[in-house]
């Protein structure tokens, strides 16, 4: 069962990954390391982990306006996400989005942050605004049997 | 995105390929923020000379040229770099060449600035090399539409000048330059500028220690909306709101306040709001003004201080001379380090008058073009900072793993020539 949401084209064209989300906006220059893509801010909650060849799911940026370069930047070293979903629109994580050049959408019609959590398996068409979300099965709630011996559903 | 047939002519090249690739990259941005035009902008203030390990093998296989492409155009098509097109300055950079001596930053990188330097200011690039361009002569007027970066800068531009700027980036800068255009969004639209939260001040909020406190506080809470404050009582200048600005940005994203009374796009309470309700109250007192305090000295246990760094964002030359009265006949801790940053055209001033020598009689040191956190450079060995600025204390121990107090410009110099640091709430 996928839940579906719709929303915005940020940047255009199409990916799935595996999501990791966060409900803390995100610093780029200062709250990132540009090299590994693992969130450096003290008291963030995702710091220590890579959003490296994940699909990111915040709220939006903050910050310093490095945002854009540090992204930037992580696309040139391999370490970008492989996709992006956010909620609020900002310069920064708009510039950020285009210059990092993968798939990213906003203004979806449920909250990405309430519907989406880590670990989920999130396809991303953003050339129609298109976010697709199979939920990853928890230990309360067995998986399929279709489901349980694939890495990815 | 609708573009002028002007803009459209730029977009195909007519103006070369630089300004093509230029266009492209506004286009894309445009698009991505759901901008419906670009808008026309005389005061571009951004970042083309700060070295990196990556630029230096860029610039060795395509020189500057492939480097700007690739990093302020967001261009894999190398072109020629033209003059700069509007007025266009460098904020902070990443090292004070007059300063080399006093750390062990790479002089490869410090070699590839001072190359780029000559590059770019040859291209009409100002060197002005502050994150606070204000304070050295680029002082938009209200209305004005700019493209600037530095987030301590542009939340000062839009709210204590009235000018009009979003947040830009590296390649939005760069883009800019070659155009006179940016993304007719966000900030540049009148309606975008009023008050969201009401921010209700029952204590006295005084020195630049309190003002930090208060951004910094303020900033984690409205995030990137715009907080309008009421109830303090000494009215602020330009070095408490500078650091206001700075400590609501770096907790939160705050790009643009209002002071009714103070500041100008405000002249009252309920202009600041654009007579809308506001969305929320955020009460700041005692309580609250703890709270920031102990969240900025979360990192520190260590009360053995090497370093003190004053200056984010660079200081006045008044700043320069409240540390150096301080200072004054005094000795620096033997060990601990004390290092000023200053615009290199306020360093002039300081120097004319006397309070370089002072600072210096006593063992500290002025500098220029940079701060630690973008240099990432501290003197050898450091393992405790102080610091007056709330800004650097946020980010210092992310960036360098640092443990940092922060605390008043007297609790500061203190710890600089006890080594010891004895700051707190008072």
């Amino acid at each position: 069962m996928k839940i579906v949401l719709h929303g915005r084209k940020v940047v255009g064209g199409v990916v799935a990954g595996e999501a990791i989300v966060t409900k803390d906006t995100i610093s780029g220059w200062g709250g990132i390391n540009a090299q590994t893509g693992t969130v450096i801010e003290r008291r963030h909650e995702l710091v220590g982990q890579s959003f490296a060849d994940k699909i990111l799911v915040f709220p939006g940026a903050k910050g310093s306006s490095g945002w854009s370069l540090y992204f930037h930047q992580a696309r040139l070293a391999g370490a970008a996400p492989r996709g992006m979903i956010f909620v609020k629109m900002t310069t920064k994580v708009a510039l950020g989005a285009v210059v990092t050049r993968v798939p990213a959408v906003t203004d979806l019609d449920q909250d990405p942050l309430a519907v989406i959590a880590t670990g989920d398996w999130v396809e991303i068409d953003a050339d129609h605004g298109i976010v697709a979300v199979t939920k990853r099965p928890t230990g309360d709630d067995p998986p399929p049997a279709d489901l349980a011996h694939q890495d990815h559903p | 995105m609708k573009l002028t047939d002007a803009e459209q002519a730029m977009y195909d090249g007519h103006d070369g390929r630089a300004v093509a690739r230029a266009m492209d990259l506004l286009v894309r941005y445009g698009q991505a923020l759901g901008a419906e035009r670009l808008v026309d902008t005389s005061n571009v203030a951004g970042t083309v000379v700060s070295p990196s390990p990556r630029k230096l093998e860029m610039v060795r296989e395509g020189g500057f040229e492939k480097a700007f492409s690739e990093l302020n155009l967001d261009s894999d098509e190398t072109v020629e770099v033209p003059r700069a097109r509007v007025y266009t300055c460098q904020l902070i950079q990443t090292f004070g060449a007059d300063t080399a001596h006093l750390h062990n930053g790479s002089r490869e990188l410090m070699t590839l600035q001072s190359d780029a330097e000559r590059f770019f200011g040859s291209r009409g690039v100002h060197l002005m090399s502050t994150c606070t361009p204000y304070q050295v002569g680029n002082v938009p007027v209200k209305g004005e539409h700019c493209a600037w970066m530095e987030s301590s800068a542009v939340v000062y531009c839009n709210s204590v000048l009235g000018a009009m700027t979003n947040t830009e980036g590296t390649e939005s800068t760069g883009a800019a330059s070659l155009t006179g255009k940016i993304p007719y969004w966000g900030y540049h639209l009148p309606d975008n500028r009023f008050g969201t939260h009401l921010v209700d001040i029952q204590i006295h909020v005084d020195d630049m220690m309190d003002w930090g406190l208060l951004g910094y506080y303020v900033g984690e809470i409205v995030q990137d909306e715009i907080p309008v404050l009421d109830g303090m009582w000494s009215p602020p200048e330009l070095v408490k709101l500078k650091h206001f600005g700075a400590a609501a940005s770096s907790s939160g994203g705050v790009e643009m306040y209002h002071i009714p009374g103070i500041t100008p796009e405000a002249p009252t309470l309920e202009s600041a709001f654009g007579g809308r309700e506001p969305v929320a109250t955020i009460t700041y007192g005692a309580r609250e003004r703890r709270i920031a305090y102990e969240n900025l000295n979360s990192s520190a246990t260590d009360q053995d201080v090497d370093f003190v760094m004053l200056g984010c964002p660079h200081n006045s030359v008044e700043q320069i001379w409240r540390a150096a009265k301080l200072l004054d006949g005094k000795h620096l801790h033997d060990g601990t380090q004390l290092w000023m940053h200053t615009p290199r055209a306020l360093r002039e001033v300081a120097d004319r008058s006397g309070y370089t020598k002072i600072v210096e009689d006593a063992g500290g040191h002025i500098m220029s073009d940079s701060c630690p956190a973008i240099s990432r450079v501290v003197p050898p060995g450091t393992k405790v900072v102080a610091t007056d600025s709330a800004k650097q204390a946020h980010y210092l121990p992310a960036i360098s793993g640092l443990q940092t107090w922060f605390g008043s410009v007297e609790d500061c110099v203190g710890a600089a020539l006890t080594g010891r640091w004895s700051g707190g709430l008072r």
